[in-house]
């Protein structure tokens, strides 16, 4: 496969960023600040992420599009309002996750964010469950920007007057130089920030707008140290084909009409796991002192029996400790619950933490 | 105490006596990017030249430190274990990893001066 770049590729180059590929794209990784000073100038000040690589997947049809999505994605779609989103996921006949997903309806139909890797094959299944009254798209002339941070609002707001009135996980259409682009308030580190879809002609005049506003450049590191901080799933990590959103303790994700009515896939399975529990859960791990619990570490129970894995784990430089997360047997998921961590060999104590390990600061109502 | 000397897989040596220290090198930390975790060997622990005996984590991932030369630890450096970012503020001085006794002087004859390992990174830039 070939490699390919975002719009803003030599962008940051120039912002002296190192490059790792991810998901088919060369991706920066880090700048020259660092991942620890990145991650605490977004949770800081603000920090911009470029995160074109994703899917931005445009979905446009009469009503019969909101039945068709509605039997892949188990979110209240018909409730939906405009300029509402939400998070969700695409989900296989034994209500496996084929992807997570933030959903938002606009004034065509829907647009879906996938993630980079997966966004192929995820039209492919989503296209399954569509018609030829509905039209639909990936549209790459667009790129993504996160701008995340405690002094978001008060930068975009100048950019974009009216931005600071949305609410987390609503959106609206703004002008830039006569163009329309959409932006959301949302994010993937726990913090208050937009996502800012605007093309690829307009982007780099959006970023540099952002670095005269001290606006920090952050790597795929830090927005990794950021979203496990908060707590948030990363796919291909901590739920894949084979988690379903009961045992990755999502259930929220699923609307209540949604959860009684059915209709989608997986759902028997899903209803069934509500109503007996699984046997595993995803919680919150934090690793006695400093050691680090990486992917595939398996835990162990205080006894000696073997009850999960961990599926991320890092360093967290705002809480200053160890952080991590990953399934377990449903009998030992209970906060505090003390575990052992089997690491280059040999165990290390740890416990059961309640997630996210750093409170969010969302604007809600 | 002695130059110092350079292996290829990015540590530092110095001796003194049948002392050596041994740390990571300034371009190794370069390569990993922010410390945020170190094990050191306890002393007495026997260790094999280019064996595993030290283990640093960064926020991207976890490397195991070599010894380049063999014999007995005498000390592993709390100073990085409590804070493991001195390892990135000083990575060739406080900040050494751990002192072993010598088991054979002639190994660290044999690893690189510096004019020989700058040029070795140069060529070997990852």
């Amino acid at each position: 496969m070939e490699v390919q770049k975002t719009a803003l590729y030599n962008f940051h180059k120039n912002l002296g960023a190192k490059f790792v590929p991810f998901a088919g794209y060369q991706m920066p990784i880090q700048y020259s600040a660092g991942i620890v000073k990145e991650h605490i100038s977004t949770r800081t000040f603000a920090g911009f992420f470029d995160v074109s690589h994703m899917g931005q997947f445009f979905l446009e049809g009469d009503n019969t599009l909101i039945n068709a999505l509605e039997k892949i994605i188990p979110a209240d779609l018909k409730s939906l309002k405009l300029n509402h989103s939400k998070y969700s996921f695409l989900l296989n006949d034994n209500g496996g996750i084929i992807d997570d997903l933030i959903i938002t309806k606009i004034r065509k139909g829907f647009c879906i964010i996938l993630n980079a890797a997966c966004k192929d094959n995820d039209v492919k299944e989503i296209s399954k469950y569509l018609s030829k009254d509905h039209k639909y798209f990936i549209n790459s002339n667009l790129s993504l920007i996160a701008l995340q941070g405690p002094k978001s609002v008060e930068i975009l707001e100048k950019l974009t007057p009216g931005v600071s009135n949305l609410k987390f996980m609503t959106g609206d259409t703004f002008s830039l130089e006569g163009e329309d682009f959409y932006i959301t308030r949302s994010g993937y580190t726990g913090e208050d920030g937009f996502e800012i879809s605007i093309s690829n002609n307009k982007v780099e005049k959006l970023i540099n707008f952002l670095i005269e506003n001290k606006v920090q450049p952050i790597g795929l590191g830090a927005r990794d140290t950021l979203r496990l901080e908060a707590g948030l799933c990363l796919y291909g990590h901590d739920l894949n084909e084979k988690t379903n959103p009961i045992e990755a303790n999502l259930k929220w994700a699923i609307a209540k009409r949604r959860r009684e009515e059915g209709g989608f896939n997986g759902w028997k399975k899903i209803k069934e796991l509500i109503a007996k529990g699984s046997e595993k859960k995803r919680v919150g791990i934090l690793p006695e002192g400093r050691i680090i619990a990486r992917e595939n570490t398996k835990v162990f129970s205080e006894q000696g029996e073997e009850i999960g894995l961990i599926t991320s784990g890092t360093f967290g430089p705002s809480i200053n400790a160890s952080v991590a997360m990953g399934y377990i047997n449903s009998k030992f998921t209970e906060t505090g619950t003390k575990i052992q961590l089997e690491i280059r060999g040999k165990k290390h104590g740890g416990k059961v933490s309640e997630l996210p390990f750093f409170k969010k600061s969302y604007v809600k109502q | 105490m002695s130059e110092k000397k350079f292996s290829k897989k990015h540590e530092w040596v110095s001796i003194e006596g049948d002392i050596a220290t041994v740390g990571i090198t300034k371009h190794a930390t370069e390569l990993l990017g922010d410390i945020v975790f170190v094990e050191v060997p306890e002393s007495g622990k026997t260790v094999e030249k280019n064996g595993q005996a030290a283990v640093v984590e960064s926020t991207k991932a976890a490397s195991d430190v070599y010894s380049p030369i063999s014999g007995e630890t005498i000390e592993g450096n709390k100073l990085i274990v409590d804070d493991p970012g001195n390892v990135n503020s000083d990575p060739e001085g406080a900040s050494w990893f751990f002192k072993i006794k010598m088991k054979d002087k002639s190994e660290f004859d044999g690893l690189m001066t510096e004019a020989d390992y700058v040029k070795f990174i140069a060529e070997n830039p990852s």
